[in-house]
């Protein structure tokens, strides 16, 4: 555009130019005449000459500018706009019709729209193509031991014949309600008005869950909570309610591949990874969060808020209590958000203790409504084919929008009835939890233990579905390309899918996250035995 | 245009003083300079305050933090140093954390009546047993005539339609594809296909299936459209649909306004002027939604309607959303439904452009089970919609329900055949009540409503007339319905009454009451 208007304004003057650079050199008399042919020119020279030869080209560019953006919005097609309305009778719609036909090639296919273009795109992330081809070809120990193994979906198959036995004794009773013998009068007891956020049973069951996990040293309040169908849109959610198109958010990072979808899709907010190193464990410091902000001030990028995933996917760890309450005098520093996601609150299996943001939001009496809490049960129940999630928030402008929201994921009402007995039943929860807490501890000690045999560490996880692996030794050249080449092996040669550091843009590579729980014990050998080919091919290579 | 003859003396003098204008006074490059320079300074100028104003437009600037703060060395305990951190955070006091400018405008909305209507009816229902006094639901279009089969069935089967023969759960709690899974696209399509008499064969790979017709319609906008985009849409049209395209979408909608006098069917034409307008305002439209059959008037597009619609967006080269929720039960069999589906296949259109959305529950009523259906023939769409329903996917123990009730044919037959004879008879008491009233309807051959002309009893002949019959009906007669200003109808006075909601025995109590407000 710049370059269009100058030139523009060059051909305009370039006339009165020639003409005055004459009167310049020429008598009084030919200046007389010129300031006839030219009058412009007599204001340019004259007196007002620096003030209106600022302003008139001033205006000309600003109308040029005005000009150009109104002529941009309408569409190009403009040469159609002057074919004759189709006119509505049958006789003329052939007519109309052929003339499509001609003009169709011109036409061209319907576009969609600029913004999902680069969503219907084939998956370009090894996250994606790794689970994707483990799903077409899945591993199984007796009908295709040929199969890709599973550790890139964080899914929970540990504890399945637990929540399968419940669902299986109390399906109708929880469906159909208690009078299930008085025949088929029970199921009108069914609401029949279905509130988008979930009925309030569901709530008060889901509020007393969570409490129970995180060790009832809070008790969540059913009026905070919105359910939303699976914690995905529960995050997208949020994202429309907090910020703005363009606005962004802090992300301790390495993080879930799966937020560069929820948070950035459809609601135009950008992602901000704060660095977490191996040196100190992949801990988030404030310094560095600090100097994100800051970082992202300057390029003119206003940040809305942080969004922490404790305990961290993808790499296991807790946060401590005093990290918590210096992320929210952060926060409140730089008036922002945050969103604290504890899908794996009950995963925990570590001997350090799990603190809930709420737990210290309700320490404090000030500036509560600048947290939000995200759960839900596909990981911490083995529930994801329900898609239950959760928000919880302090903040009543964000739990209104976030109601009206759920008109778009809501969660149909067989499975909030069943999820609502099944969280009620209070002896199957806590015998649950504690399963679930002893089989992935012993799961996790299997699969490390087997890592180690083969001379690869990991980072000490306490909680979550996976192992934050450490095969940096076995890359080369030690960068990215070298991180891919070992996952591209890993899935087409030794066929088992990990999700590459790259993918959670963890800042080293070498780094996978490794998930153990759609393993059995009789996996894991096969695993290890996998993973061992692969590291003597690598070094035979070298 | 008077000026000084140029002196020779003090043109020296001042060509020695202002510099400046020496170089747009004097030599050949004057003119060229003093616009450059200018137009070049008002540009940075304009820069300058692009860049302030996005980077200021934050909540107050943060102060300088105190320099207590940071420097302190932290003890270990963190009990003290919470202490001096809140302390430090009081004497810097902020503002509340702020929601975004979407969320805002969301909080900020008014309930519309027919929201409004919704939740008094909601707080104080109907009864016929227990309370007597409440609001009668005539502004929710759902359809429970045959909530009691749906019952029956629910009773006899859930058990084996979810635990399966060998009881064992086949993997139910597991992830599954987003997109729905593939026995249920199966069985959907054949729903849909024997729904308008098996004319049409639908194709289970070109369907997506969402949590609900919201989503779906969402999530078509959201493919087809940018910010800023609108789509025509011919009014009356459903008051959700606002919602449901412009929330999130940012993408806008004009009505186009169809009449009364010609039954309120869409002209190509109104169409097309509504196109040019937009355009010369600078709107792009991306496409047409109809909604066939109509709601809420309840009337059909004819074939010719449809092909004509095809011409107009083949002409203008946009889309066309075919809104087609309400296919399933006629209340006049005279006229016969004609799926979008089905124009498409048998003439030589672009087939890219052309998508429907379905919705399972106005023909299979299961409480709180919403099940939409996006049905696209343009791939970048189906791949696109199949990402994107990763945030309003249906749960598997639903799906799993409904594709054993969709299997089981029987039911399916019996369904669809109680669902058409009690759809026609309730509408035909309702609108012979209505006409004793004095209260003509529509003809309506499709559809769950009646689109009532109630202009004879409002006064003034206004919105605000008509906002006051509303309120009488809902405050006095206890009676909710939807007026026509919350669906855009641009002539006051008319009413939507959704009549599946009640009982047959329950009309003559709708009537009374409608006839003591009047």
């Amino acid at each position: 555009m710049t370059q269009k208007s100058g030139h523009r304004i060059l051909t305009n003057s370039g006339i009165e130019d020639e003409s005055k650079s004459k009167s310049e050199s020429s008598s009084s008399s030919s200046s007389t005449g010129m300031r006839l042919i030219v009058p412009l020119q007599g204001i340019v020279q004259g007196r007002g000459g620096l003030i209106l030869g600022s302003v008139i080209p001033c205006a000309m560019f600003y109308f040029l500018q005005f000009y150009l953006k109104r002529r941009r919005s309408p569409p190009s097609r403009e040469q159609h706009s002057s074919d004759p309305p189709s006119p509505t009778t049958e006789l003329s719609r052939s007519a109309s019709r052929s003339n499509l036909l001609l003009s169709r090639a011109s036409i061209g296919k319907p576009h969609v729209s600029a913004r999902v273009c680069s969503i219907a795109k084939a998956n370009d992330s090894p996250y994606y193509i790794g689970l994707d081809k483990a799903s077409e070809d899945p591993y199984d120990r007796l009908s295709n031991c040929n199969g890709v193994i599973q550790l890139g979906l964080a899914e929970n198959r540990l504890t399945i014949d637990l929540i399968e036995n419940w669902i299986t004794e109390k399906l109708n009773e929880s469906i159909l309600g208690e009078g299930d013998s008085r025949g088929g009068l029970s199921v009108s007891g069914i609401a029949t008005y279905q509130p988008f956020d979930g009925m309030t049973e569901l709530k008060v069951a889901m509020a007393g869950f969570m409490s129970q996990v995180v060790g009832r040293t809070v008790s969540f309040d059913p009026s905070q909570i919105v359910l939303t169908s699976g914690a995905t849109s529960a995050i997208e959610i949020l994202c429309f309610a907090l910020a703005d198109h363009g606005n962004a958010f802090l992300i301790p990072a390495p993080y879930y591949p799966g937020f560069d979808r929820d948070m950035k899709w459809r609601t135009g907010v950008e992602l901000i990874p704060v660095h977490c190193r191996s040196s100190d464990n992949f801990t988030l410091t404030i310094p560095a969060l600090d100097q994100a902000f800051n970082q992202a001030r300057k390029r003119g990028q206003k940040v809305r808020g942080i969004l922490l995933s404790n305990p961290s996917n993808p790499v296991g760890n807790l946060m401590t209590r005093d990290t918590l309450f210096d992320l929210l005098d952060f926060a409140r520093e730089k008036n922002i958000h945050i969103i604290s996601d504890e899908l794996f609150a009950a995963s925990t299996f570590g001997d350090e203790e799990f603190v809930s943001m709420a737990e210290i939001v309700d320490s404090e009496d000030i500036n509560k409504d600048r947290v939000h809490i995200v759960y839900g049960l596909s990981k911490d129940l083995a529930l994801p084919g329900f898609r239950v999630g959760v928000i919880y928030s302090y903040n009543e402008s964000v739990l209104t929008v976030s109601r009206k929201m759920t008109r778009f994921s809501s969660i149909s009402a067989p499975t909030q009835r069943l999820v609502t007995s099944m969280l009620s039943d209070t002896t199957f929860i806590k015998n649950y939890t504690e399963r679930n807490r002893e089989r992935l501890r012993c799961m996790c000690d299997l699969f490390v233990d087997g890592l180690k045999e083969l001379g690869i560490s990991c980072t000490k996880s306490s909680g979550g579905l996976y192992c934050w692996v450490d095969m940096s030794g076995l890359i080369r050249p030690y960068n990215e390309k070298g991180e891919l080449d070992l996952w591209d092996k890993l899935l087409n040669v030794a066929k088992i899918n990990v999700t590459p550091g790259s993918s959670c843009h963890c800042i080293e590579p070498g780094w996978f996250r490794c998930c153990f729980t759609t393993l059995d014990e009789m996996d894991i050998r096969v695993v290890m035995e996998r993973i061992r080919t692969v590291i003597e091919s690598c070094e035979s290579a070298s | 245009m008077k000026q000084n003859p140029p002196n020779k003396t003090s043109t020296t003098v001042m060509r020695v003083i202002v510099p400046l204008q020496g170089l747009v006074q004097g030599g050949g490059g004057g003119l060229v300079l003093g616009s450059i320079i200018p137009c070049a300074l008002f540009y940075f100028f304009q820069l300058y305050l692009k860049s302030k104003s996005s980077s200021d437009s934050d909540d107050p600037p943060p102060p300088s933090p105190s320099p207590e703060i940071s420097p302190i060395p932290l003890p270990p305990s963190g009990g003290l140093q919470r202490v001096q951190s809140v302390r430090s955070s009081i004497w810097s006091p902020r503002g509340h954390a702020q929601v975004s400018s979407r969320g805002n405008s969301v909080i900020k909305q008014l309930d519309s009546p027919y929201d409004v209507g919704l939740m008094k009816a909601d707080e104080n229902p109907y009864h016929q047993f227990t309370n007597l006094s409440g609001v009668i639901q005539l502004g929710l279009d759902e359809n429970k005539l045959t909530l009691d089969l749906v019952q029956h069935w629910l009773v006899a089967h859930t058990k084996c339609s979810i635990i399966g023969h060998e009881l064992q759960i086949n993997g139910i709690t597991t992830y599954h594809p987003f997109h729905g899974l593939s026995e249920l696209k199966v069985a959907v399509a054949g729903f849909m296909s024997q729904l308008i008499e098996r004319r049409v064969k639908f194709d289970p790979s070109k369907i997506v299936l969402t949590n609900g017709v919201a989503p779906a319609l969402e999530m078509l906008a959201f493919c087809l459209a940018d910010p800023g985009n609108a789509y025509l849409v011919p009014s009356p049209y459903f008051p959700d649909l606002d919602r449901d395209i412009k929330w999130r979408t940012g993408v806008e909608i004009i009505p186009v306004p169809c009449r009364s006098s010609d039954n309120f069917s869409i002209h190509i034409t109104s169409l097309d002027r509504a196109y040019n307008q937009a355009k010369k305002r600078g709107i792009k439209v991306k496409g047409v939604i109809i909604s066939n059959p109509s709601n809420p008037v309840g009337n059909l597009l004819c074939r010719e309607t449809l092909y004509n619609l095809l011409d107009f967006a083949t002409e203008k080269n946009i889309h066309v959303i075919a809104n087609e929720i309400l296919a399933g039960p006629p209340c006049d069999k005279s006229q016969e439904f004609i799926s979008m589906a089905e124009i498409i296949e048998s003439e030589e259109y672009d087939r890219n452009r052309v998508h429907i959305v379905y919705e399972l529950s106005k023909d299979l009523y299961l409480p709180g089970v919403k099940t939409g259906v996006v049905y696209s023939f343009n791939q970048n769409v189906l791949e696109a919609s199949k990402k994107l329903v990763r945030f309003s996917s249906v749960s598997s123990l639903s799906q799993r329900l409904l594709v054993s009730m969709l299997n089981d044919s029987s039911f399916v037959d019996e369904l669809i055949k109680f669902n058409i004879e009690r759809v026609e008879r309730m509408y035909n008491l309702f609108v012979t009540g209505l006409k004793n009233l004095g209260i003509e309807c529509v003809k309506s051959s499709r559809g769950l409503y009646c689109w009532a002309d109630m202009s004879g009893f409002i006064r003034p002949y206004s919105e605000k007339g008509e906002l006051e019959l509303w309120e009488k009906l809902l405050n006095v007669a206890k009676v909710n319905v939807t007026p026509g200003s919350c669906c855009h109808c641009i002539e006051p006075g008319w009413f939507r009454f959704c009549y599946t909601n009640l009982n047959e025995n329950e009309i003559p109590l709708v009537m009374e009451r409608i006839g003591k407000v009047l």
